[in-house]
């Protein structure tokens, strides 16, 4: 018993750790150079480096390195939120929940991202922008949940109220949006790679030409967003503050 | 040699029209292409937004 108290403490600590070092790590520069340097790699051999050759797919396979980055970055800044929706439940600090909501308005952005390069990839392989595909119609149901967030929080007009109201939907929306997106497409016949109880990527990623693109794209993409988000939150405390002295 | 000439001309003519197709041609790649297109599109637009609320605070301050 006293051994696995020590191996929980041991993991709280190095979590502990972890977390202040990225805390330290947030406001610096090198990761932000490091985002631009991968996001321009992938540009570049996204469009150079080989890639296996697939009917009706041809070139546009490609877009793996454009199009998923996408989700992987809605995803990265979407469990931010939820993070930071956890910690103002806990502290009931207002910084927390700005930091929630602005992770959710970027995350919102690569949502849009990712549904219109998808669309237009759909046209061109499956012949329609929208072809009731269920990973598409899913997408299109969890992208709604987060829109009900943002419009909720914004409908009520006491601040600890609504910010708490909201963090307690983003705890609850987040799950279903995961549900919704990574699971149950995969349940039923998609058009998506993936469903029918398939790994996800397995088809593609075998191909280690791709790997060594999609997965800087996927790094970069992610930190993009987590950096934009910091950005808007940056504002977002400046607006607070400066409404908290007026 | 100009009667040649022209038969190939109109042999061209003659091949089935190909229609709003630019997309599908060179291995789809046009697709690839718009969508980063679509990406930095929307980046552009994203970032403006974001400029004009960092622009309002900039004024309010001044002010």
């Amino acid at each position: 018993m006293e051994l696995i108290n020590k191996i929980g403490d041991r993991i709280f600590a190095i979590g502990l750790a972890f977390y202040r070092f990225l805390q330290r790590q947030m406001t610096k520069l090198w990761w932000k150079v490091l985002v631009v340097i991968f996001i321009f790699y992938t540009l570049i051999a996204g469009f150079l480096l080989g890639v296996p050759h697939k009917a009706i797919l041809n070139e546009t396979i490609r877009n793996l390195y454009f199009h998923v980055p996408m989700w992987m970055g809605m995803l990265s800044v979407f469990v931010m939120s939820v993070f930071y929706s956890v910690k103002y439940l806990r502290n009931g600090k207002p910084k927390d929940d700005l930091a929630a909501v602005e992770c959710v308005n970027t995350g919102l952005f690569f949502y849009a991202m990712g549904l219109l390069t998808g669309m237009l990839w759909a046209k061109y392989t499956w012949g329609e922008f929208w072809s009731g595909d269920p990973k598409q119609n899913s997408a299109a149901i969890a992208f709604l949940l987060y829109c009900a967030y943002i419009v909720l929080r914004n409908s009520i007009d006491e601040e600890q109220k609504s910010a708490k109201i909201a963090a307690i939907y983003n705890l609850f929306a987040f799950p279903i949006m995961i549900v919704l997106i990574f699971v149950l497409p995969r349940m039923t016949d998609s058009l998506h790679p993936g469903s029918g109880g398939n790994p996800a990527f397995g088809k593609y990623d075998l191909d280690g030409r791709m790997r060594a693109v999609f997965y800087p794209a996927m790094l970069g993409w992610s930190f993009l967003a987590v950096w934009i988000a910091t950005i808007r939150y940056r504002i977002r405390l400046i607006e607070y503050k400066k409404n908290e002295i007026n | 040699m100009l009667v040649l000439s022209f038969a190939t001309a109109f042999a061209q003519q003659a091949q089935p029209v190909e229609m709003a197709d630019a997309l599908r041609s060179s291995g789809k790649i046009y697709v690839v292409v718009g969508t980063i297109v679509i990406i930095f599109t929307g980046l552009a637009i994203y970032l403006f937004t974001i400029d004009r609320r960092l622009k309002k605070i900039e004024k309010d301050q001044q002010a």
